[in-house]
């Protein structure tokens, strides 16, 4: 059994069943169109470096904030406003991992963005990608002490 | 931003404004053609008669790493409904990044009756310009298309390695921490493309985007000359070649020198730092 976010994974098996690119296509804007900026109460502009994520070329930006129940709260935001993959990815892991125990933040292999955006991903956006990603499951590694 | 013709480009006919495009939505002898790096955007709205080139899918070789061939080519030309004779304009996202690299690819088939739609994507809708999602309805057509000339505008790795060792010109166009070598030694991130990082010896750091204004727009000559010849010293008489990772933002900057700025001899180096910074015993610098 998989020890996935549950949201993540109810995405996993949605893109499991898709053959078309233009169904995937049409079904990622819809999630692109989900996605929420970071809240001003948590960061403005000029981001800190600290959390933009390397090598994503639409400038992703991640935040993780501690919740009382230990588990973290995450925010993104993407300055590229054509950033469509970017807001879709940021999306579904905030969907995904806000709330949600540690453990299972930190089990995701950043090899689910070929799940949602296909295996012919190119090396750039497949780059931006696992990085917002693997940025996400750093944070939760860092609050179980294993980074 | 000044009218195109008044910017001192070399040649100014290989760009288009947004007015121009939307003046010749219907025009039969002209194709529009959206080429982006995120291949959502096409799909999520585009101009209206515009079709997609998706430098993935449709210009690159499925098996080797490679352009497509000329029978690959053919094809492709006649799917987008276009002939030799057909006035070709690209535009995209990311300052037309992808657009310069669809153009780059389509002039090695000797379709040099190619544009750009300065400022790209971007100006388009910051124009408030409409978009549809309707894909438009093409008749295939017949494209007779020559082979494929790698010999004048693209560079290989032992062309690379000659023109280094002559001392050549060399422009690398990725991010200062790239050019460094910087980004391959940062721990935690995902690291892909090389196993070394640095720059190729000689070349100098002009990332692409310095050739490019917030809008999308290309800067106009006077800016670009003093980026290009006054900083960084190059010659525009003297063979170039520009390469980033995988020639993506390299083709903006080949597009920015051969056709802005008058190059004599530009040449896109497409396997770039992956291919170099992944080779046996050629020379490195930090």
């Amino acid at each position: 059994m998989s020890n996935y976010p549950e949201k993540l994974q109810e995405y996993l098996d949605d893109f499991g069943f898709i053959t078309s690119r233009d169904e995937r296509a049409d079904y990622l804007i819809q999630i692109s169109d989900e996605f929420k900026p970071v809240p001003e109460s948590i960061a403005t502009q000029p981001y800190d470096e600290a959390n933009r994520v390397v090598g994503c070329e639409s400038e992703a930006f991640v935040w993780a904030v501690d919740r009382e129940d230990g588990t973290l709260d995450f925010y993104f935001d993407v300055l590229n406003p054509q950033g469509l993959s970017a807001k879709a990815m940021s999306a579904i892991l905030d969907q995904s991992c806000s709330g949600v125990p540690l453990e299972k933040v930190a089990s995701i292999d950043d090899d689910v963005i070929f799940t949602f955006f296909g295996k012919d991903v190119s090396m750039g956006k497949g780059r931006g990608l696992t990085g917002i990603v693997n940025t996400v499951v750093y944070e939760a590694n860092k609050r179980l002490g294993k980074i | 931003m000044s009218d195109i013709s008044s910017r001192g480009y070399a040649n100014p006919d290989k760009l288009v404004s947004t007015q121009w495009v939307a003046d010749h939505l219907n025009d039969a002898n002209v194709r529009i053609v959206e080429s982006n790096e995120d291949p959502l955007l096409y799909p999520s709205g585009h101009i209206p008669g515009a079709v997609e080139v998706d430098w993935v899918k449709d210009l690159n070789d499925p098996l080797r790493r490679d352009y497509l061939d000329k029978d690959g080519f053919a094809s492709l030309a006649s799917r987008i409904g276009i002939t030799p004779d057909t006035t070709v304009v690209f535009y995209g996202d990311k300052s037309n990044w992808w657009a310069t690299y669809a153009l780059w690819v389509f002039e090695l088939f000797g379709h040099t009756n190619a544009k750009i739609m300065d400022g790209g994507r971007l100006k388009w809708t910051n124009e408030n310009r409409d978009l549809t999602r309707d894909r438009p309805s093409i008749t295939a057509t017949t494209y007779n298309a020559p082979d494929r000339d790698d010999s004048v505008i693209r560079a290989f790795r032992d062309h690379v390695l000659t023109h280094v060792n002559a001392g050549g010109q060399l422009v690398d166009v990725r991010s200062p921490g790239e050019y460094s070598g910087e980004t391959l030694h940062m721990p935690g991130y995902p690291q892909e493309g090389a196993i070394r990082g640095g720059h190729i010896p000689g070349a100098q750091s002009v990332p692409w985007s310095r050739a490019a204004n917030e809008d999308g727009t290309f800067k106009n000559s006077d800016d670009l000359k003093a980026i290009y010849l006054e900083e960084k010293g190059l010659n525009p008489d003297e063979p170039t070649i520009a390469y980033c990772r995988i020639g993506e933002r390299s083709s903006h900057t080949w597009f920015v020198l051969k056709n802005l700025l008058g190059f004599s001899d530009v040449r896109n180096y497409d396997g770039s730092w992956t291919e170099w910074g992944n080779s046996v015993g050629v020379p490195i610098e930090k």
